[in-house]
């Protein structure tokens, strides 16, 4: 059984109020919730301030290079899919640095979740815009405020055919909780994006900003409808959606590459009588 | 004997097909085969050919002359320079012509002949193929029975249709009144040979070490690892994945590595450059890789389907930061398996990334062998037992050792937990800024794996007398020309030996004692800096200015080592 205490408490480095304090309270919550045998789960991350939740909880973790978190978790969920296997890091690491493998994990469809924590800024090097700053937005390296259109990565998580993208906000503990949760449990590539603050460099995107804009997505609203999804993944403004945005089912790369349907690759052991036989094929 | 076929022709023209035919027949008869293909980065036209050198001695390199010179198109005519006097050409003056005339020309109408057999266009191959073997005399049974087996059971139509077209090869070549005949091959040389090409001996090594992961993206000459690879999959359980990118291939891999699988990836030195930080992360967190970086001509894009030894130093630098990394360059085909399958273990005893460095001409290239023994390549793990783990209540992933090593657990077990971390760690992994104790103790045990190295890396290989007057020093896939080089000029009376190295780093100064300054040595090199002969004078001390180099982007040929070494003592031997 996995409890909250066993979970650990660290001293962390990020600033006071940050709103990683809430993803990490919520991946807690969900860890707890899912029951989820730690030591059969390994969080990946790559680098910035995102990227260090993972140092600050009991786990097996992949603190890898900046960018490269979700390639790292294919290989791990590849070898060993018996693993549970989280990626937990910021928006410039996911979504810029690491924007190619962003594209091609989902067209993968390995099982692993991946909750980005969405800030809008880049914080660890002091306040610079991210692939999802909005435009205009005025940093010390843009001074004339963001030219780029930002990255929508909700729609682009759908249009690259994504089976579970959601969107929470790191100041819902419960909601957030939930989200992940059911990223967890989904089998696929699962997206959460997460609406965080950062208090110390982006003054414009802060709690009451989020807390003004964020909505539940309507009773009525059916996640596995691609073209309401659409419409809810570009909402972005006086009113920002969050819950299951877009929910299919495809078959992982797991099962439909054959090799690991019963046991995983890690617990094949390579048959050395095998080797002789290709021998002969060389004849 | 020393016989060299080649077939010489367009791209599409299916010249490997052919090549490897010969090839593979010849293996089978028990004749020593090293097959190298030259071609052009494109895949319809230009001027590409397949060398076949047969011999009753082991051959590891290109000949400089050809005695059976198969031309399909005008450009050919390129290798007059090889032929000799009594040289065959095999020509069909319908497709192209020659206003040369050098050797014994043959002029066959192949397309007529393979009409009238009943075949297409496409097995003008086979008559080529069953021309050069009816002129060597070769039991047409034996081609015959080759190509029904491949054809088989599936197209048994086409295999009897390409039997009838070879008949009439064999028919018009034994017309042909040679006025003495090339060589003859009724009879088998030995037992029956494997015929292995270099990536696939590459992956063999792999699948003998019990690699079962690999990540890589498309890149010549480093491609055919995974294609063949991919091919066995299912029988021995390995994953194949093609990444988006070289830099998605390393990260895989050492991801799929940390999760406890034998890992690899492959490129050429354009996708190694992209995996370099991959590389630096290997060495942070400890985390065994093999990678396979098979030299092109570059810089850049270079020449895609050249040859190469220019990324030797690119090989032992790569990676920001100070952390040990092995980098072995197999001399032949057969070494690139016992290379490959000893970088898994070497990978696995350190916690190291260990690189394999190939080049175009193993890559491509196809070798006899007598037999290969896998288990010269048992597979050793280093992994903590269940036992070890029940017993270790405060596992540290990067504990502090005397060797450098930490004893390594996979995540997964129930008793502790696993962690790589590419900032600076403690010994949990967890990041640290300790610049007091833990930043210098990481920085020292990381590095102190070194010694253990140094003690587990091989001597350099004589070939020759240990007391001959001068030394060819060579690496890596120059082996085969060096060492007919050295037997060239010692029949000629030069008292030479070649040492030659395949551990290239980390490299120890007790293996330079044969350096002194009576005996004077040449380094040769298919690069044009010279980065083998700077880096024994960076680990020695001693300086290496006599040098060999070639960087043409073709392999070197003994001969084209005898005259260079000969042309090196007329200038008073330095260059």
């Amino acid at each position: 059984m996995t409890r909250l205490e066993d979970l650990g408490n660290f001293e962390t480095a990020w600033c006071p109020g940050c709103g990683n304090f809430g993803i990490l309270d919520a991946l807690k919550d969900a860890l707890v919730k899912l029951d989820l045998d730690m030591h059969k789960t390994v969080l990946v991350s790559g680098i910035g301030q995102a990227a260090k939740e993972p140092q600050y909880l009991n786990c097996n973790f992949f603190n890898g290079l900046h960018g490269r978190a979700i390639p790292a978790a294919t290989g791990i969920k590849l070898a060993n899919k018996d693993l549970h296997v989280i990626v937990t890091s910021g928006d410039g690491d996911i979504y810029g640095e690491g924007g190619n493998h962003f594209i091609h994990a989902i067209r993968r469809n390995i099982d692993i979740t991946v909750i980005v924590h969405d800030n809008q800024i880049y914080g660890l090097t002091k306040g610079q815009a991210s692939p999802t700053s909005d435009p205009g937005f005025v940093t010390k390296v843009q001074p004339r405020g963001v030219i780029n259109e930002p990255v929508h990565p909700l729609a682009m998580a759908i249009a690259l055919g994504a089976g579970f993208v959601a969107r929470s906000f790191s100041g819902d503990k419960g909601h957030l909780s939930s989200m992940i949760q059911q990223a967890v449990a989904f089998k696929g590539f699962s997206l959460v994006d997460v609406l965080q603050p950062c208090l110390t460099f982006n003054k414009k995107n802060n709690f009451a900003w989020y807390k003004q804009r964020i909505r539940p997505l309507p009773q009525d609203y059916d996640s596995h409808n691609k073209v309401w999804a659409f419409e809810k993944a570009l909402q972005w403004g006086d009113t920002i959606p969050v819950g299951i945005i877009y929910r299919d089912g495809r078959s992982t790369y797991e099962d439909a590459c054959g090799l690991m349907n019963e046991k995983s690759i890690l617990s094949q052991t390579p048959d050395p009588a095998k080797l002789v036989e290709i021998f002969e094929e060389f004849f | 004997m020393d016989l060299t076929i080649k077939i010489a022709g367009e791209a599409g023209q299916g010249l490997q097909s052919v090549g490897g035919l010969l090839s593979r027949l010849f293996a089978r008869k028990g004749y020593h085969v090293f097959a190298n293909q030259v071609v052009q980065s494109r895949v319809r036209g230009g001027h590409n050919w397949f060398a076949i050198r047969i011999s009753d001695r082991p051959v590891h390199s290109p000949s400089f002359q050809t005695d059976i010179l198969v031309a399909l198109d005008k450009e050919s005519s390129c290798h007059l320079k090889e032929l000799k006097k009594d040289s065959v050409v095999i020509f069909d003056s319908r497709l192209a012509a020659f206003s040369f005339r050098q050797g014994r020309m043959l002029d066959v109408p192949m397309a007529d002949l393979a009409s009238k057999a009943g075949g297409n266009k496409l097995m003008i191959n086979t008559v080529a193929a069953s021309l050069v073997l009816g002129l060597l005399n070769f039991r047409p049974e034996d081609l015959f029975a080759f190509l029904r087996q491949s054809f088989g059971k599936k197209d048994e139509a086409t295999g009897e249709t390409n039997v009838r077209v070879a008949r009439e090869g064999y028919d018009f070549a034994h017309k042909f009144d040679l006025g003495g005949r090339i060589a003859d091959f009724s009879r088998p040389a030995g037992k029956p040979k494997m015929l292995v090409g270099g990536s696939e001996a590459v992956a063999l090594g792999a699948l003998a070490a019990g690699c079962q992961f690999i990540s890589a993206y498309p890149m010549s000459p480093s491609t055919g690892i995974m294609t063949y690879l991919a091919s066995k999959a299912d029988s021995c359980h390995i994953v194949v994945e093609q990444s988006e990118d070289e830099i998605a291939s390393i990260n895989m891999a050492l991801g799929a590595s940390f999760a406890g699988v034998r890992a690899m990836t492959a490129s050429s030195g354009g996708g190694f450059a992209l995996m370099v930080e991959g590389l630096s992360l290997a060495g942070m967190i400890e985390t065994p890789i093999v990678i396979v970086l098979a030299q092109r001509p570059a810089p850049a894009t270079g020449l895609p389907t050249r040859t190469a030894q220019e990324d030797l130093l690119f090989a032992v630098h790569a990676g920001h930061g100070e952390f040990p990394r092995v980098v072995i360059a197999p001399k032949d085909i057969e070494g690139c398996f016992y290379a490959t399958a000893r970088a898994f273990n070497l990978a696995d005893k350190y916690r190291i990334p260990v690189i394999v460095l190939t080049d175009q001409l193993l890559a491509d290239s196809f070798a006899t062998i007598d037999v290969l023994h896998p288990e010269e390549a048992v597979v050793r793990r280093y992994l903590m037992t269940e036992d070890e783990l029940k017993q270790a209540r405060d596992y540290k992933s990067f504990l502090l050792t005397r060797s450098g090593v930490s004893p390594r657990a996979l995540p997964g077990n129930p008793y502790c937990f696993v962690t790589a971390d590419s900032d600076e760690h403690d010994e949990y992994g967890r990041i640290t800024e300790d610049l007091d104790r833990m930043r210098p103790r990481m920085v020292e045990k990381r590095n102190r794996r070194i010694s253990g190295l140094l003690k587990e890396l091989k001597p350099p290989s004589w070939h020759g007398s240990r007391n001959a007057k001068e030394i060819l020093v060579g690496w890596g896939s120059t082996y085969g020309a060096l060492k007919e080089a050295v037997d060239t000029l010692c029949a000629d009376g030069v008292s030479i030996a070649l040492v030659h190295f395949e551990d290239l780093w980390p490299l120890d100064c007790k293996h330079f004692g044969f350096l002194n300054k009576k005996r004077p040595a040449v380094v040769v090199e298919n690069n044009f800096t010279g980065q083998f002969a700077n880096l024994i004078t960076r680990t020695t001390g001693i300086v290496m200015d006599r040098r060999i180099s070639k960087y043409d982007g073709l392999p070197f040929t003994a001969r084209e080592i005898v005259r260079a070494y000969r042309d090196l003592h007329k200038k008073g031997g330095r260059r």
